[in-house]
């Protein structure tokens, strides 16, 4: 047992096991097959991170802010690629597994339409592993040219599975997307050159070992910085994402706003403030929290006047991406660690948030995507009175809702409250403000679809037309959306849990 | 001017038209076409540095733009159909509503 436990198994597995997945479900022709084998691999891939995780936090000590890595076939960098994980890496990778677990179960009800004549999980589930092992393989990924491939294997597969409804808006919503996402990835392919003529190395701990405050340097980075706002859809780079995540099918809104969006910020982070440190400029950094906080509020703000369910979950994602922003400021003043690994409390509170959005916002996804299926459509104004029909999900979305807000004993509470300490920590209270405003925002678009679903409705004296259930829900879809709203509150009175893993080997 | 400066000058001359393509155009094909000029400024960039005057030339940059080219033909493949399959469904949406 305790060489499967070993790291040079588990790190090519994690990429490995996804791709087999999408060979089997593109092969297989029953729909319960291909149903089944992903409910299978998605336990498995959960096991295999939790494994990773214990073996991480069991070998703290040895770890110090330094990568664990492994050569692929034995072929070391500079030739070879590698693949290292550290706390942080680790951390997005249990959360990518846990979220998979929950949503393959979803989708597995989801697209399932016994009696239509055209089978959506064939197309679904080859492309939704195919995601999930560009996500796995980012995260893993020690090398720059292979995250330029994961990153574009994230967009393929990401935009085809936006286009899956087939219906116009889709299409056009895949089509932007698939346009920005290839803008972005060839913005960060140039930066790649760049650096590879400078350094002569694509491995980012050789990189950051040589890396100096040049010229090119600091032309990378803002190729980089350019091309991955874009695809973390920063305001005012955000144009595309509300109307992309707020057309594609429910699941897959779910792990494009859980995961996606945080895939290209995990690099920026990475990169800003671990391997290209030396050319990160404070006033760069300033800018980079300025538009995090102008995000939050525009975000916020279209959330209020979102008309549709899914755009105001949407341009909630845009508000929310704003906070992992002010990660860039709120380094500032811990001049040492910076260049030394991702570690420190500004970290450790952004990487909980993430946990904490991804959770929240898979869970308010999904709730929208029940509501959605079983009205067939998702207008706020016209929710009046869901309370009676859908007490389960209003529920999902209430408590998902608290943890955006940042309501205690939630998750999300305590993220922010850790952010709030980081800041007043770093004499840096204007954010404080900010981040308080955000939470106030939340209260009010997340109140405003509450107290129009507990509006009951008087059913004698309605004018306008009825709103009733037009589709039955299995009821494991309602329990899905709630074990992730669930998750929330869990993680909010075990928070040690996720601080301790990113800050493994930093107080030792 | 060397011949390494004037690839130089030349595949970030491509990069900027690709950009301002992509942006300006007004025809989806366009950009399509310009996301393509904009890679092959990007590859032209990887294989002007992949030249060693005292040596063979370097195969890792060769590999990446191998790799790079690939991605963009599925890209440009997979943005061709989704125009495709836009311009299908508004010609029979113009029928219906005639």
């Amino acid at each position: 047992m305790d060489s499967l436990l070993n790291p040079d198994i588990l790190l090519p597995t994690l990429v490995g096991l996804p791709l087999i997945a999408a060979i089997l479900t593109t092969l297989l022709k029953s729909h319960g097959l291909r149903a089944s084998i992903s409910i299978a691999m998605a336990l498995t891939q959960f096991m295999i991170a939790a494994a990773l995780l214990s073996w991480l936090s069991g070998s703290g000590t040895s770890l110090e802010t330094q990568y664990q890595r492994y050569s692929l076939a034995g072929w070391g960098a500079p030739l070879g690629i590698d693949l290292a994980i550290d706390g942080f890496a680790a951390l997005m990778l249990m959360l990518t597994a846990a979220l998979t677990l929950v949503l393959t179960v979803y989708s597995r009800y989801y697209f399932f339409e016994p009696h239509s004549r055209l089978d959506k999980t064939a197309r679904f589930w080859p492309l939704w592993w195919l995601l999930i092992m560009g996500i796995n393989a980012l995260f893993l990924s020690g090398d720059i040219f292979n995250i330029y491939v994961t990153l574009e294997i994230i967009g393929l597969a990401a935009v085809s599975l936006v286009a899956l409804d087939g219906s116009r808006a889709a299409l056009t919503a895949a089509l932007r997307y698939l346009l920005v996402g290839l803008l972005g990835s060839l913005c960060y392919l140039l930066a790649v050159a760049l650096l590879y003529r400078a350094y002569g190395t694509l491995d980012l701990a050789q990189l950051s070992a040589v890396a100096e405050p040049t010229a090119i340097t600091w032309a990378a980075l803002v190729l980089i910085t350019t091309g991955l706002l874009l695809k973390t859809a920063l305001v005012p780079l955000h144009f595309w994402l509300p109307l992309a995540h707020g057309s594609a099918p429910a699941p897959v809104s779910a792990i494009l706003s859980a995961l996606v969006v945080k895939t290209s910020f995990y690099l920026l982070a990475r990169l800003w403030l671990d391997t290209l440190a030396p050319a990160a400029t404070d006033s760069g950094l300033l800018m980079l929290g300025i538009l995090g906080a102008a995000a939050i509020c525009w975000g916020s703000i279209q959330a209020l006047r979102a008309t549709r369910l899914k755009l105001m979950v949407a341009y909630s994602t845009v508000a929310q991406l704003g906070y992992l922003f002010l990660l860039f400021p709120l380094a500032l003043p811990d001049e040492d660690a910076r260049g030394a690994g991702l570690s420190g409390p500004a970290v450790s509170a952004i990487g909980y948030f993430i946990v904490a959005h991804a959770c929240a916002k898979a869970a308010m996804f999904l709730a929208a995507g029940n509501i959605m299926r079983t009205f067939g459509h998702d207008e706020i104004a016209r929710l009046r009175g869901l309370a009676k029909y859908m007490p389960l999900s209003l529920l999902t979305f209430a408590i998902a809702g608290a943890s955006l807000i940042g309501l205690p004993p939630s998750a999300g509470f305590l993220s922010k409250w850790l952010l709030l300490n980081v800041a007043i920590d770093a004499a840096q209270w204007w954010w404080a403000i900010i981040i308080l405003m955000g939470g106030l925002m939340a209260a009010m678009y997340v109140f405003r679809v509450l107290n129009i679903a507990f509006t009951s409705v008087d059913e004698e004296a309605q004018t306008e037309p009825k709103n009733l259930p037009i589709n039955k829900l299995p009821t494991i879809m309602s329990l899905c959306a709630f074990l992730l709203a669930m998750l929330t509150v869990v993680l909010g009175f075990n928070a040690e849990l996720i601080l301790d893993l990113v800050t493994v080997g930093d107080d030792v | 001017m060397t011949q390494d400066s004037l690839y130089i000058i030349a595949s970030v001359g491509l990069f900027g038209i690709g950009l301002y393509g992509v942006i300006a155009a007004p025809h989806i094909l366009r950009k399509i076409l310009a996301i393509n000029i904009m890679s092959v400024g990007v590859f032209m960039l990887l294989v002007t540095s992949a030249k060693n005057v005292n040596s063979t030339p370097d195969p890792v940059l060769h590999a990446m733009v191998l790799t790079g080219i690939v991605v963009a033909i599925a890209g440009t493949a997979l943005a061709l159909f989704l125009a495709g399959k836009i311009h299908a469904l508004s010609e029979a949406s113009d029928e219906d509503s005639h």
